[in-house]
């Protein structure tokens, strides 16, 4: 059995002409990192919106296949249930914050006193997730006070320490700065090592190759290449799809014009490897 | 004298936060110029002087001979269009067509022109179908889109762009190039905020760098993106390639997948990785 699984997935939103996805099959493994793709509109967002359940519960449209949370159908899953289990990051971290606390501490407690735990043990989560994710010079400030990639963190953190299983994050980065970016970056891969099962929505292709376990290619509503990163990312019929490939990718393919390169790299410890190959006479 | 210059300026805004201090930039007419630096850095604080929305606290803003101290914001608005970093800042009307159409028609033109500087204005941005449309149920991407056809479609000498590459996605990365093209065609000066050095080394030449309320680099990309202490400063880092250029000690300052081609293949002719005794992984 799947932990996530799609059959035969087709929806129609309620507004809007046309289907939005198209006999999408899927099938994840809990503790991985899934990066989906595509160019906008292609349909990301809303199998991330199907994942959660937020559809059928709450947009209504047309769906027809089955979609299956741990064998069990998201139509008879209770929408407090999935709460739990999954956590979501918005794309923009300004949304995610209450606006009702103080301090970071407090901002990042507010999901775990609203299931009413008791102070002691939310304290002690608090401050675990805090050391986790390096905040500490952050906690005593006011949330509305941080920059945008301060607060995409902060925003993590408030997920996170309701130790959701699955983790649904939307273009984290798109607001934020290369730093910024890069702290994010971190933070997901800690969330990673601690064994949760996350489906990223992202467009900076060196992000997903260097993170992601597995790549799923979305473009018009269907699911037109799923694999491995590095078999996904190193393949040139991924731009005919409305997303580029990795510099060093394209380095690789712009390098086997001139000659013979085994290996396409997708990172760039890979490319240093590859190319120092190369320049020798081993990538021949 | 170029186009727009700014003289020494600083902004202080009314709670006594300076968020610019005497910076100093000049601006050709038909150029693109493209600033990057951390959020924060004072990349917005600055645009915003140019069209008029703050005033500098010390210092001129001076474009095509008008200081923008002697001119209301309005005034400068027919010189200078700036798309918000958020397009919910910008976006008021009901349809797309006439948001677009808001900016051109306060400029007192015919119908006639109005409607060509809309329709024309569409085309360029790629949103001519969803014209009627609300811009409130396009996505965010679209909606970006839609902001910076309703200040093309004003026409003026200078364009600001704030960060028109956030969340974009790869096809409108190139029709992003394609517009900053064709608008340096037109004569227009292009200024254009943005965190994705892949798209500065494709689109510009001249970049500028801001950290902490200053101006600390201003040249040729190629300059900027091999300052590493400047990059640092500023935690940027450089482009992809020509970090991969780097870690592999090449010099030539590399920045585009073309050179290194070039770099790599004089490399395996001349014998670099060995000779630099790098770590070869057998």
């Amino acid at each position: 059995m799947s932990y996530i699984e799609m059959k035969g997935i087709s929806y129609k939103y309620p507004v809007g002409d046309g289907k939005v996805l198209k006999d999408v099959n899927l099938s994840l493994e809990k503790g991985k990192v899934y990066a989906l793709i595509g160019a906008n509109g292609s349909g990301k967002t809303t199998i991330c919106n199907l994942i959660r359940g937020f559809i059928p519960h709450f947009f209504k449209g047309d769906l027809d296949g089955e979609m299956l949370i741990e064998g069990k159908d998201i139509r008879e899953w209770e929408m407090g249930d999935l709460a739990q289990k999954m956590g979501y990051i918005f794309q923009n971290p300004f949304t995610q914050i209450s606006g009702t606390k103080d301090t970071v501490f407090e901002e990042i407690a507010f999901g775990l006193e609203n299931l009413r735990v008791e102070v002691p043990v939310i304290k002690e989560r608090v401050t675990e997730i805090i050391k986790l994710f390096g905040l500490e010079p952050l906690q005593n400030k006011d949330p509305q006070q941080l920059s945008g990639g301060q607060r995409q963190r902060v925003s993590l953190a408030s997920v996170m320490v309701m130790d959701p299983e699955i983790l649904i994050i939307d273009e984290p980065t798109s607001q934020l700065d290369p730093q910024a970016t890069e702290e994010v970056f971190k933070i997901i891969n800690i969330m990673k090592q601690k064994g949760k099962t996350i489906i990223l929505v992202e467009h900076k292709i060196e992000l997903i190759a260097e993170y992601a376990d597995w790549v799923i290619l979305v473009e018009d509503g269907k699911v037109v290449m799923e694999g491995k990163t590095k078999d996904i990312l190193s393949d040139i019929k991924t731009v005919n799809h409305g997303v580029m490939l990795p510099q060093y990718a394209l380095l690789g393919y712009e390098m086997r014009k001139t000659g013979r390169l085994n290996e396409i790299p997708i990172t760039e410890s890979e490319a240093i490897t590859v190319f120092n190959n190369w320049i020798v006479g081993k990538e021949e | 004298m170029a186009f727009l210059t700014l003289n020494n300026i600083t902004f202080a805004y009314p709670n006594g936060f300076t968020a610019v201090e005497n910076v100093n930039m000049s601006f050709e007419k038909g150029e693109a110029v493209a600033i990057v630096g951390q959020n924060g850095a004072g990349k917005t604080t600055t645009v915003k002087l140019i069209n008029g929305l703050l005033k500098p606290t010390e210092g001129d803003v001076v474009i095509d001979g008008w200081n923008t101290k002697d001119y209301t914001t309005a005034q400068i608005s027919r010189k200078v269009g700036y798309v918000f970093q958020n397009p919910d800042d910008q976006i008021f009307n009901s349809t797309v067509y006439k948001e677009i159409e808001f900016g051109p028609k306060q400029q007192g033109l015919s119908p006639e022109v109005v409607k060509d500087l809309v329709l024309k204005a569409a085309e360029l941005v790629g949103v001519t179908k969803f014209l009627e449309e609300n811009p409130y149920d396009l996505p965010y991407s679209l909606r970006k889109m839609v902001t910076i056809a309703a200040v093309i479609a004003m026409n003026t000498d200078v364009i600001i762009l704030d960060e028109p590459t956030a969340g974009q996605d790869y096809p409108t990365m190139i029709r992003l190039g394609e517009i900053i093209k064709h608008l340096i065609q037109q004569g227009k000066t292009v200024i254009t905020i943005t965190h994705d050095m892949e798209f500065v080394v494709n689109n510009f030449e001249h970049v500028i760098v801001m950290a902490n309320k200053r101006k600390i680099a201003d040249g040729n990309k190629r300059d900027i993106f091999w300052d590493l202490e400047t990059l640092e400063k500023s935690m940027l880092k450089q482009p992809h390639i020509s970090g991969l250029s780097n870690s592999l000690k090449f010099g030539n300052q590399v920045l585009t997948i073309e050179e290194m081609v070039e770099e790599l293949k004089d490399a395996k002719k001349s014998g670099h990785v060995q000779k630099d005794n790098y770590g070869v992984v057998v």
